[in-house]
Order: C-alpha cells, then sequence, then structure tokens
C-alpha cells in the first residue's frame, strides 16, 4: 500500500480589512545595525490581532468571521503574538504580507437599476446606489445571518439531557458538573454534540 | 470621482462588453467635470495576467469605480484591497451613453 504523505490543505481565511500600513520599522540608536531581516506577519495573523484584541471578539466569534474553525483561529493568533514579540526583542522589522487570504467585502443590490455592487470601503455606510442614485437596496448579508445563527449555537446555557430541563449557565463552572435538579442527571452544554437538543 | 466603464466600442452607442478584464475599450468618465476618455485595452489578447494589467491601467488613472458586465476570479480580492468599487450590470442592453446618464444622478 502506498501511503502519501502530505499535509492537509489550508482553507482559505477571510480577511475583512486589509492593513493600512505594509510594516513598521525599529527607531532609535543601534536600531540600524540590528538584523535587517524584517519578519513576516501574515495577513491572517494581523486580521486575528484586529479580530481579537482591537475589536474585542472572542475567539469563537473571530474564528466566524474569518470563515476557519475556532481551533486554527487560535493557532494564528497563537503565531501572530510569537511574531510580534520576536520583533520587539530582536529589534526587527515587522513586514504584513502573505499568508492564504481573500479579501471580501459585502455585495448589494439596486432596485432601481438592477445592478449589483460592493462596498471596499467598510466604515462608510452604502445609502444610494452607485450607478443610478437610487435609495432602495438590498444587502446580501449572508455572514452576517450566520453570525447571529451561530450566536444562538452558542448560547450559555446548561441543559440536562435526559429531561430537557434548561438553566442559564454559570461561568467557571463546566456544564457537566451541574446536576439537574429535576432528574438529577449530570447537565450538557446546549448545542454540543452529546446533547441531542 | 472617476468611473471606469467597460465598453466594447469607441462611440457613445456602444454597450458594455461581456468580460471586464478583455473588453476592447475602458472609458474612464468623471460624473464632477463631465470629461471622458476612451482608452483602448492594451491587455486584450494577453495569454494570462489579464485582470491585474487592466486593473493597474485604471488605478493609474485614479478610478474609484468600475461598472462591467461579469468581473474574473482574481479581481475581487485585488480590487477591495485597492478600495475599488465594483459594479456588476447584469442587464447589458444599456449603451454607454445611457450609463453615463445614469452616473450623473
Amino acid at each position: 500500500m502506498l501511503i502519501i504523505f502530505m499535509p492537509r490543505v489550508k482553507t482559505l481565511r477571510k480577511v475583512l480589512n486589509p492593513p493600512l500600513i505594509k510594516g513598521f520599522k525599529p527607531y532609535g540608536p543601534g536600531s540600524g545595525n540590528l538584523n535587517p531581516e524584517p519578519v513576516t506577519l501574515l495577513f491572517e495573523e494581523y486580521e486575528a490581532l484586529r479580530l481579537s484584541d482591537y475589536d474585542l471578539l472572542n475567539h469563537h466569534q473571530a474564528s466566524v468571521m474569518m470563515g476557519v474553525s475556532r481551533p486554527t483561529f487560535t493557532r494564528i493568533y497563537a503565531s501572530a503574538l510569537q511574531k510580534i514579540a520576536r520583533a520587539f526583542v530582536e529589534g526587527r522589522q515587522i513586514a504584513i504580507d502573505g499568508g492564504k487570504v481573500y479579501f471580501d467585502s459585502d455585495w448589494y443590490q439596486c432596485s432601481g437599476c438592477g445592478c449589483n455592487f460592493n462596498n471596499p470601503e467598510r466604515e462608510k455606510e452604502i445609502e444610494n446606489c452607485p450607478l443610478c442614485g437610487n435609495r432602495q437596496i438590498i444587502s446580501y448579508d449572508f455572514p452576517n445571518d450566520a453570525d447571529e445563527d451561530n450566536a444562538k449555537h452558542w448560547e450559555y446555557v446548561c441543559v440536562c439531557p435526559q429531561c430537557g430541563f434548561e438553566q442559564e449557565h454559570q461561568l467557571g463552572i463546566p456544564c457537566n458538573h451541574q446536576v439537574c435538579p429535576k432528574c438529577t442527571h449530570k447537565m450538557k452544554r446546549k448545542g454540543t454534540p452529546g446533547c441531542k437538543i | 470621482m472617476k468611473v471606469a466603464i467597460a465598453s466594447n466600442g469607441n462611440t457613445l452607442e456602444s454597450g458594455l462588453d461581456t468580460t471586464f478584464a478583455r473588453c476592447n475599450f475602458f472609458v474612464v468618465y468623471d460624473p464632477e467635470t463631465r470629461a471622458m476618455e476612451f482608452i483602448p485595452n492594451p491587455n486584450k489578447d494577453l495569454e494570462e495576467g489579464v485582470g491585474p494589467a487592466s486593473v493597474r491601467l485604471l488605478e493609474s488613472r485614479s478610478v474609484k469605480k468600475i461598472v462591467a458586465s461579469e468581473f474574473g476570479l482574481k479581481i475581487k480580492p485585488l480590487l477591495d484591497s485597492l478600495k475599488i468599487q465594483m459594479i456588476v450590470l447584469k442587464d447589458s442592453t444599456k449603451t454607454i451613453k445611457e450609463i453615463m446618464v445614469m452616473l450623473n444622478h
């Protein structure tokens, strides 16, 4: 039997806001004769840092935004922190470049002329059609719908797999340490594979 | 704010070309000054890399919106990073003149 050792193909990471700059340079005396080799911070690592520490999302919400799994997001984030730490300690430049990413923007449709258009500048809100100026536009907000679904899916609710009793999850206490007050069965987190509810 | 239109001819009566990057002419139109310019597409017959080449041409003319009936697969990430807006007009029976009138709203 032939076994081909090939790593799994990386999933494309979605980047919503590309960085404004191409990188960072150290300054001050002695910064010129340090290691000139820059540390390459990938776009996905920049995005992970932005979502997590600038937009203050948790890793699960941020992973949904980037279209990767939560563990993958945490790995990308950890790699970003390590690279930044290395650049700071060794006094290297940071170049933001590369990575397996695609840039994304939302799509809209105009009811007046029937054209489709996107909004590359996310900071500005679109009010009328860029072609005919009609104010009746429809937004194709699929990713946001998915976010809401996922938020519901990850409600912090403990549920009893036996009788279906639900109670609010107490942070810091694992669900399976809680006991159902009705049938004394161990509780589970709602929406996780084991609880079937 | 300049707008580029992917046209299949160099007159106002021409229509939209079927593709963005391999169109015959780019019409660069400025709705504020009403100035327009027809640019013959130099990248039309390239084997590959037509999209990025056309985007670079339009970027050098500081175009902020592009009207075309279809865009290639690799165009969107490029235009998103350059903050150029894409307007996809599937109804390609409109002439360049009609599109310009719409842009004057």
